[in-house]
């Protein structure tokens, strides 16, 4: 895997960062924030708690408007479009802090995430006529595929509210595949899982890359997730990035260790301690 | 796992409608219930289809609007004006004047909303300024963004103002036109049909416009903003007569045709419970919903939160116009009382009462209300009439203590439930996702 290099001439990556700022008032949540990641990547971003990887994501996904700097999102500038607009070039994200519509079945929970690509008007749709029908029929039979490759199909009709937690975090994913991104941001998807559910979640993502041709970016707490799937990491302190490399540079990267760590375990430690 | 076959959800909705409707229709015609009970049944429909709007708005999208009544207000005396001298001769000098100048100032409206939603000025000032940016100073280019910007808009207003009377006068013709040719009794059916429709759609232009900056407030805020948007339609109707002698102002609108039967009642409750059902059964009612439930993730479900929520609040609007338009043809006489703040929480304690986002739990409530409200007149004793402004409020505390998401809360029933969707096997891997990959991102179209 080759590090493309941001700015570098001429070479735009697929999702592509410059100086990204944020600034909250007087704190700098993010500073000069520099990511390329390729098309069918799959990068991840860590770094300790408030180093402002999620920031990061509200600000590629349009939530917040960034202080200063571009975002480049296969050939589109991103920043200055609302969230909706940059869902519709292919962004979806789930969120760290489960957000459901906790109320709403399962499987309309899928079918929200479809309402771009509906294909009927406003009128057919209250008069049932045209399109409306096979539309609506096809779209109810993607979600509930979706949901079968999530193993979700047999609560198709339960509250998302009803879920266990861990079938809530795969089915957040399924509703944001259903908006049928081509870059794909998850925050913190392992987060609350037990190892077993972490192992199940990995193959998961690992087998959604590849199945929809996707290009994921992640954040994740949990180092076995981040050094098991992902190919290239970036690693963020206080809204800077500190590091970037495959999984094994970051492991022996002294700047990371005393950033997770402390600087007194900044040498001498060895790289297990850092991962685990 | 293959569901049995069970009847259409649809088969005992129409039953147990139709049978309503019979029923009343047969009482009345035997004169088994007084005249007096038949206003209160068709009053009762009235107030479901008004309610159903703002259960849309407050229950189903979630937005706090205390403006209601406003729009109930608008469709109710625009309604009114075009029915009252339809077949006489005052206002404006002939029959069909006001139905065509409210006719021509909906489309007049909407052409103006088309022209800057098409000439996008926001986009073009700030082309303009980058052009600028680099030969003149800051403020210099403020100033031209912004006499640019009033230019447009002046233009754009003018040009909406004369196509305004332009279309007045292509609407006159082709109404007179149009009643000229039509016997007498079919004509007034449909002059009362074009009136309820207009209500129903001035309403919604109205609200469209007023949700236009409101709606970005947060809810709380939404709700105090509608408010004073109830506010200040009371006080336009109580002066209306400066600007439209007839609306009489605070002394009362009279003579008005009372075209309002029980027929026409049900009937558009039924229409408008069709059009409610059917919306909130589709893609865009989810999209509605999912406003409500949560608007970060609906944004980032490329949902466009600030169109669900002008769409519902207009549909809402348009609900409230319609039942606004049947009330004012029910007793023949409007008065700004009717359309004060009081009665205007009405509706937002029939849906609260019957279950937010639940469309059942209005038409039941508002049954239910307007029954009490009478019905214990009748109980109480002579003298005590009053208390029932008492005693219902009991029971309104009784329910909100004991049951706080109302009767049915977000439950359904008979067709205006979810439909199931459809029992299937799923083979594997699934067909359709097998489409997606072979297609593309547009699995859709494929």
């Amino acid at each position: 895997m080759t590090d493309l290099q941001p700015g570098a001439s001429g070479v735009t990556a697929f999702l592509d960062i410059r100086d990204l700022t944020m600034q909250f008032g007087g704190l700098r949540a993010v500073s000069e924030f520099t990511m390329a990641v390729p098309e069918h990547g799959l990068y991840g971003l860590i770094g300790p708690n408030g180093a402002g990887k999620t920031t990061v994501f509200n600000m590629v996904t349009g939530l917040y408007q960034p202080t200063s700097g571009e975002i480049h999102f296969d050939g589109h500038i991103v920043n200055g479009l609302q969230p909706h607009e940059i869902t519709h070039l292919g962004i979806a994200r789930t969120f760290q802090n489960i957000r459901l519509f906790r109320n709403l079945t399962v499987l309309d929970n899928v079918r929200i995430a479809y309402h771009q690509h509906a294909g009927y008007a406003l009128l057919e749709a209250v008069t049932r006529l045209g399109r409306f029908r096979r539309q609506e029929r096809l779209l109810t039979e993607q979600a509930q595929d979706f949901l079968a490759v999530f193993g979700l199909h047999d609560r198709q009709l339960e509250l998302a509210k009803n879920l266990p937690y861990g079938e809530q975090r795969r089915l957040e994913i399924a509703r944001a595949l259903a908006a049928q991104p081509r870059l794909l941001l998850l925050d913190e998807p392992a987060a609350g899982m037990n190892p077993n559910e972490t192992e199940t979640l990995m193959q998961l993502i690992r087998f959604v890359h590849d199945e929809f041709n996707l290009t994921i970016l992640l954040i994740e707490h949990q180092m076995r997730v981040v050094m098991g799937i992902c190919e290239w990491i970036t690693v963020m302190d206080f809204g800077q990035v500190i590091a970037r490399g495959t999984a094994d540079d970051i492991q022996s990267n002294t700047q990371v260790i005393e950033a997770y760590l402390g600087k007194q375990f900044g040498k001498g430690l060895t790289s297990d301690a850092a991962a685990s | 796992m293959k569901r049995r076959f069970t009847i259409p959800t649809w088969i005992p909705t129409l039953v147990f409608a139709a049978a309503i409707y019979l029923a009343v229709r047969y009482a009345t015609q035997t004169e088994t219930i007084t005249r007096y009970w038949y206003q209160v049944i068709q009053f009762a429909a009235i107030t479901a289809i008004s309610a159903l709007g703002l259960n849309l708005i407050y229950g189903f999208n979630g937005q706090f609007s205390l403006g209601h009544v406003g729009f109930y207000a608008i469709g109710a005396y625009g309604s009114a004006l075009i029915t009252k001298d339809f077949g006489r001769n005052p206002w404006s000098g002939d029959r069909v004047g006001a139905l065509s100048w409210i006719i021509a100032a909906q489309l007049g409206i909407l052409l103006v909303l088309a022209a800057f939603r098409y000439l996008r000025i926001g986009r073009l000032r700030q082309r303009v300024r980058s052009t600028l940016a680099s030969s003149l100073q800051p403020h210099e280019c403020n100033v031209i963004c912004l006499l640019l910007t009033l230019a447009i808009t002046a233009l754009i207003l003018a040009a909406g103002y004369y196509a305004t009377i332009g279309l007045h006068w292509v609407a006159y013709r082709l109404n007179t036109a149009l009643y000229a040719a039509l016997p007498q009794k079919l004509g007034v059916a449909v002059n009362f049909a074009v009136a309820i429709l207009s209500g129903g759609t001035m309403a919604a232009l109205v609200s469209y416009l007023v949700g236009l900056p409101l709606l970005r407030l947060g809810s709380d805020y939404f709700g105090i903003a509608t408010l004073g948007f109830a506010i200040m339609m009371y006080t336009a109707l109580q002066n209306s007569d400066l600007v439209i002698e007839t609306m009489k102002g605070a002394r009362g609108m009279v003579g008005i045709p009372p075209y309002t039967t029980w027929t026409w009642a049900f009937g558009a409750l039924v229409v408008c419970a069709i059009i409610m059902r059917n919306l909130i059964r589709s893609s865009q009612g989810r999209a509605i919903i999912s406003v409500r439930e949560d608007e970060i993730a609906a944004r980032a479900m490329g949902i466009n939160v600030a169109q669900q929520k002008a769409m519902a609040f207009s549909f809402g609007g348009f609900f409230a116009g319609i039942a606004g338009a049947l009330f004012a043809h029910l007793y023949g006489f409007l008065h700004p009382s009717s359309f004060n703040m009081i009665k205007g929480f009405d509706p937002l304690i029939i849906i609260v009462f019957g279950g937010l986002g639940s469309m059942t739990g209005t038409i039941v409530a508002s049954i239910g209300f307007a029954l009490l409200i009478e019905g214990l007149r009748v109980i109480l004793p002579q003298g005590f009439e009053d208390w029932r402004f008492v005693i219902y409020p009991i029971l309104l505390l009784l329910v909100m203590l004991l049951r706080q998401e109302g009767l049915l809360g977000t439950r359904e029933w008979g067709w205006l439930r979810a439909p199931l969707p459809p029992d299937r096997d799923i083979p594997v891997p699934p067909r359709a996702l097998a489409a997606q990959r072979a297609g593309g991102n547009n699995s859709e179209e494929a």
